[in-house]
């Protein structure tokens, strides 16, 4: 019997086949695989210059096979314009947290997006800040726990957890800018969809495009993965609804 | 005839950094260094240039990290409180050694201060100004033309040891006009190749510009390596003027605009026949330690004059020999506090001895 076989899943050559030091249950691994397959999809590999920026995901450069360059904490997308202004044939991506986008480089991200900077940025959203220990996140929910916010997120102090894909859909530079989250296989899916016409906004040279990922911090939430995942869907997906919030390469 | 220019400073910064080849500036506004900009803005379009007025200091400091790390010859500018921000991309800049040049056209301070010419950001300037324990080449010049020159210097200097640079200017040498002979910017045969800067790794292997280093061991190394090209610099790149030091009885050091009322104090010491001598540091790092011990092996008296309460005056007294004494004279800088060449006549009456 012969029975033609049709390779249907494998390791992308974006990335490095190495372990990683994620937390269990941690999604950046997942992010990272579809951000690699992303690359793999339109060819880009060799031509992509990845910026990594400061938290869990810094290392970056241990994971993808790309030239990298890393940033100070939440600069990273003026360092991607500075990249991006010198090799404009060059696909170039940040890769940043919330800390790290939504806090600290608040003024980065929205002059680099209103610009409309031809790169594209990965967001993730886990509501905490991981690599330093589970602080409040611009992110963090009203009422969580954190170990800066022992007693609840107080919005009357605290401030309310900022939606940075609709904020940013706003901007006339943005070409593109979704919600999506990796907690589902269906929702993995969709993320990859997205992920994807992200860079071929960029490929295309449409502009600047965003991607806000919702992910789970097991370790920080004090929960094991499975609990985790639920409460991406069960609390953070209510108040960060997955959308495409702006997509100006569809007339 | 050479032809020759009437320019502000800050021009001739903007028009030796696009003849040493620079095509990516990122900057701010902020008085007295807007003229950089602005030249650049004007001229940029004509060569090919990428001119981008960043939304902070902090972003300029940062797009520059980022155009450098492509081996684009880039640079900044701005003035002391903006510097003040650009702490934090200098620094990652000196740990992942990535060369840029920073140009500081420096005000008085601190905090808001004014926009009156100072000398305040020495300290700053040559002890590294960011977190970690790294040195910038820092070079001071006292004219336009020395704008000019030392801005091409500086490129250089910055690419062959992939250290970032900075001109330490002030607003009197970047507000003031004299005569410039522009002159074709020659790149060293020597510069290294940019076998690190990222392109896409495009069938070789992956380069990444970076300075988190947590192995074992590993920071150490790197931070070794840093301070080896420091020495590097001090050993082969120190630069200074000196002038009637053979006769001297009293050696005055300044630099940057200083430098230039001093010149005229040590002209009119002279004309009443003391004999008094000029030792100017144009590199403020590396500091021109062996000229100063060399100098007061011979010549015990030494006035160091600053628009400050005294900064490089620690490294002069750091470099002369150990019997020699060292003078200081200086005025924290404002409006009103520069002095005027008998002012600094005065100085080297009090301290000259035959």
């Amino acid at each position: 019997m012969s029975t033609a076989m049709k390779q249907v899943f494998s390791h992308p050559t974006s990335l490095k086949d190495v372990q990683t030091h994620f937390c269990p249950g941690c999604q950046h691994g997942t992010i990272h695989r579809l951000v690699a397959d992303a690359m793999d999809a339109f060819g880009v590999q060799d031509r992509t210059i990845g910026v990594a920026s400061v938290g869990c995901s810094v290392f970056l450069y241990g994971y993808f096979d790309i030239d990298v360059v890393e940033a100070p904490h939440g600069r990273a997308p003026a360092v991607a314009t500075g990249v991006k202004r010198v090799h404009s044939d060059k696909i170039v991506f940040t890769y940043q947290g919330d800390g790290d986008l939504a806090a600290i480089g608040t003024s980065e991200i929205i002059h680099a997006a209103n610009r409309g900077e031809g790169m594209t940025v990965i967001f993730v959203n886990n509501t905490t800040y991981g690599m330093t220990g589970g602080q409040m996140a611009p992110t963090t929910l009203p009422t969580q726990k954190t170990s800066t916010s022992p007693y609840g997120r107080n919005v009357s102090t605290d401030g309310y957890p900022i939606r940075m894909a609709e904020l940013l859909s706003n901007l006339e530079g943005v070409a593109y800018s979704a919600r999506v989250a990796v907690n589902s296989p269906k929702n993995i899916l969709q993320a990859a969809r997205v992920v994807k016409k992200a860079f071929e906004v960029q490929v295309k040279g449409q502009g600047f495009s965003f991607v806000e990922v919702l992910s789970a911090c097991p370790t920080n939430w004090g929960m094991d993965p499975l609990k985790a995942n639920a409460r991406v869907e069960s609390e953070m997906i209510p108040y960060f609804p997955l959308a495409i919030f702006k997509d100006s390469t569809v007339a | 005839m050479q032809k020759r220019l009437l320019v502000k400073g800050n021009e001739a910064v903007a028009m030796g950094a696009i003849e040493a080849g620079c095509r990516y500036y990122f900057g701010y506004p902020i008085t007295p260094q807007s003229d950089i900009p602005e030249y650049i803005a004007r001229e940029f379009p004509n060569v090919g240039g990428v001119f981008i007025q960043a939304e902070s200091e902090i972003a300029s400091i940062n797009m520059l990290l980022g155009a450098s790390a492509c081996g684009a010859r880039a640079m900044t500018s701005s003035s002391s409180p903006g510097i003040s921000l650009k702490q934090e991309g200098i620094s990652y800049m000196a740990g992942s050694e990535l060369p840029g040049l920073i140009v500081n056209i420096s005000r008085s301070g601190p905090g808001l201060g004014g926009i009156d010419a100072s000398q305040s950001d020495y300290f700053q300037a040559v002890k590294g100004g960011g977190h970690g324990g790294y040195h910038t080449i820092v070079l001071a010049p006292n004219s336009v033309q020395e704008m000019y020159d030392l801005t091409m210097l500086a490129f250089d200097l910055s690419e062959r040891y992939r250290v970032p640079a900075m001109l330490l200017g002030d607003s009197v040498i970047g507000q003031m006009k004299e005569a410039l002979v522009p002159h074709p910017y020659v790149a060293p045969d020597d510069l290294p190749a940019k076998d690190w800067a990222v392109s896409g790794k495009d069938g070789r292997p992956q380069r990444v510009v970076k300075s988190l280093f947590l192995g074992d061991g590993e920071l150490e190394a790197h931070n070794w390596k840093l301070h080896r090209k420091y020495q590097q610099l001090k050993d082969k790149e120190v630069r200074f003027e000196t002038n009637g030091l053979d006769d001297a009885k009293l050696v005055v050091t300044a630099f940057g605009s200083t430098s230039r009322i001093v010149m005229t104090a040590i002209r009119m010491a002279r004309e009443e026949g003391l004999k008094v001598g000029l030792l100017r540091p144009i590199s403020l790092f590396p500091f021109p330690e062996k000229a100063f011990a060399e100098t007061t092996s011979r010549i015990k008296r030494v006035l160091c004059i600053e628009l400050n309460a005294g900064q490089m005056v620690e490294d002069v007294r750091l470099s002369v020999a150990r019997d020699a004494d060292v003078f200081f004279y200086g005025r924290p800088p404002g409006a009103g506090s520069l002095p005027t060449p008998e002012e600094l006549l005065a100085q080297i009456h009090m301290h000259y001895k035959d």
